[in-house]
């Protein structure tokens, strides 16, 4: 007797991924499905992509999508709760989109208390515009817009976003992921669960910032970027409970 | 009721459910009006946004999920939004937009002005795509374009923008209000998102990177702006019917060049007024129409020339177009126009039948 052990979610297309060998959105993508899937929330799931290379997420996340100009997903996500208040409203967002152009939309919407979720992809460059610096980008660094490395003096330190959205009184659970290994793979995933589960209880704001990495414009190898989260990236951005009070207010 | 007062309340009543909004002179009043509106409707949504952009992108996001939504704002803040107008109209959502426009370029001042003519009638932000204009004159039509321009942006699923000035929204005007629509009874919209229960799911984009599918999408577009150009181009004619010399004027400046048309009436002069009440599409058949009859027309605006490029285009050369304008927030007094229109009538030798 054969059982099934494993197989496509159903809220994933049956579409082959245009990602790069090695890149964390697939994966990503996936686990988001899963979490559809087992919280039931197809059906009421609207996701607001962004702008970069998760633009086409629509290409493979079965539920309602509306896109939004580059940055600015919390403040469509918000027009789209407030008027649909029982729906699952969710965005899906990379570091430049979310810590550089769209800072303001997302800090006020979480400090509003907006009772929507972030799925923030941090792979440290702006990926489908070739590899310039992001705010994210750390420090030494290689970038297309920082030769010779990410110079403080003259780009700027890494901006911690989820650390700053942590302040904010209407945020609620903000949590740091990566997708390198099986293991944060799997916290990953409970990651996108608790933030769901946030949003269906009407607890407020909540965030996964999840580390993934980018071989292509980091110029490495899959592996040697997945060892490059493990050893670099959470040196600068550990992978932690940032903020929950999911427990105090439920 | 004051002219803000007035759209908002007749956006309300117009079943508008969804308003963003940031603070922004000569406006104030529109925002503040819908703030205690919307907090009175039990499906009722105000949120002061932290920016211009910010309230834009919410009333896309309301729109995607079917709200009749409304932002407003004045010429520095309708610039920062016009990434959204851009989005509004490719991704063919409804969304009523008010211009309260003030002095410009830059800072400017806070003073009634139309030098934002060129920005609103040419789509105003990046991309080929045009928005319906609304360009009231009068407290009533303040309310009567109001409704319109729901239904307008509901209809042609696009972005619709009313397009009045500081004397609009500050001058105060009886109004007959309509009632309140029944939301209930709208046309179902077929197209929003409201999560896939029991159809496929559904996709609201803009990014056509397929250069053919792109094009396609601009010719659909296209097609759409042709079919609002021959079904709501629309203005208003006043003492044209004998004219030897007709003004043309919208908003506030009409009402100015009523006011100096009167005047001129009295000495004998014979001049009317074509008002377009939409600017965009602007209504050029029926100005042709005028230039069978009439040999001279002079446009009035409250900026340094702008509408006057559409008049020129309408008429295709075949009568005297002539240009008189004060930028910069100066409102011309009807004295001010009726010595330009007697001394123009005299130069232009316009006296004999």
């Amino acid at each position: 007797m054969l059982k099934k052990v494993f197989q496509r979610p159903k809220y994933l297309k049956k579409t082959v991924f245009h990602y790069c060998p090695g890149c964390g959105h697939s994966i990503i993508h996936r686990l988001v499905a899963e979490v559809i899937e087992e919280l039931d929330i197809g059906e009421k799931a609207i996701c607001v992509p962004p702008a970069g290379c998760a633009v086409l997420a629509y290409n493979y996340i079965d539920v309602d999508m509306g896109e939004a100009p580059h940055g600015r997903g919390a403040a469509v996500a918000t027009g789209l709760k407030r008027t649909l208040p029982d729906r699952i409203i969710f965005t899906y967002q990379g570091d430049g989109d979310i810590a550089a152009i769209g800072t303001a939309e997302t800090i006020h919407a979480a400090n509003r208390g907006e009772n929507i979720t972030v799925i923030f992809v941090n792979n440290g460059v702006y990926g489908m515009t070739g590899g310039q610096m992001a705010p994210t980008t750390l420090l030494g660094q290689n970038s297309t817009t920082t030769p010779g490395g990410r110079d403080q003096a003259r780009d700027g330190a890494p901006l911690d976003l989820s650390q700053m959205l942590a302040i904010a009184m209407g945020s609620v659970y903000i949590e740091r992921t990566a997708v390198n290994s099986p293991k944060n793979i799997r916290r990953t995933k409970r990651a996108i669960t608790k933030a769901f589960r946030t949003q269906i209880e009407g607890l407020g704001f909540s965030l996964v910032e999840i580390i993934s990495p980018c071989p292509t414009n980091w110029k490495m190898s899959p592996v040697d970027a997945a060892k490059w989260v493990e050893e670099v990236c959470t040196k600068v951005f550990p992978l932690k409970v940032i903020k929950d009070e999911v427990g105090k207010i439920a | 009721m004051r002219g803000s007062h007035v759209i908002a309340e007749a956006a309300t009543r117009a079943g508008c459910r969804f308003y963003a909004g940031y603070p922004i002179t000569p406006q104030n009043e529109l925002t503040e009006y819908m703030a205690g509106a919307m907090s009175r409707l039990e499906d009722g949504t105000f949120i002061q946004a932290e920016s211009e952009l910010a309230a834009i992108n919410m009333v896309i996001g309301a729109s995607m999920a079917g709200a009749r939504a409304m932002t407003s704002s004045s010429s520095p803040g309708i610039s920062l939004k016009q990434e959204g107008i851009s989005y509004l109209a490719a991704q063919e959502l409804p969304a009523v937009i008010v211009n309260t426009m003030r002095g410009g370029p830059g800072l400017g001042n806070i003073a009634p002005s139309q030098g934002d003519y060129f920005q609103a009638t040419r789509g105003g932000g990046h991309g080929d795509y045009r928005t319906i204009v609304l360009a009231p004159a009068s407290g009533q039509e303040l309310a009567d374009l109001t409704r319109k321009a729901f239904e307008y942006a509901d209809d042609y699923r696009t972005p619709v923008i009313i397009l009045g000035d500081g004397m609009m929204g500050q001058m105060m005007e009886p109004v007959e209000m309509e009632e309140p629509i029944d939301l209930r009874k709208l046309p179902p919209k077929p197209w929003i998102l409201d999560g896939a229960a029991k159809r496929p799911s559904r996709l609201i984009r803009s990014l056509l990177l397929d250069t053919s599918v792109e094009e396609e999408h601009n010719w659909k577009l296209f097609r759409k702006y042709e079919s609002i150009t021959r079904e709501i181009s629309r203005a208003e004619t006043y003492q044209t019917a004998d004219a030897h010399l007709v003004v043309v004027a919208y908003g506030t400046a009409s009402r100015i060049a009523k006011g100096a048309i009167k005047k001129v009436r009295e000495m004998g002069l014979k001049v009317g007024l074509f008002r377009p009440i939409t600017l965009w599409p602007f209504p050029k058949g029926a100005l042709l129409e005028w230039s069978r009859r009439v040999r001279d027309f002079l446009v009035f605006e409250m900026s340094t020339g702008q509408m006057v490029e559409d008049v020129k285009l309408a008429l295709e050369g075949r009568s005297n177009v002539h240009f008189y304008g004060r930028p910069g927030g100066i409102v011309s007094t009807p004295d001010e126009i009726a010595k330009e229109i007697n001394s123009l009538y005299h130069r232009q030798h316009l006296e004999e039948d």
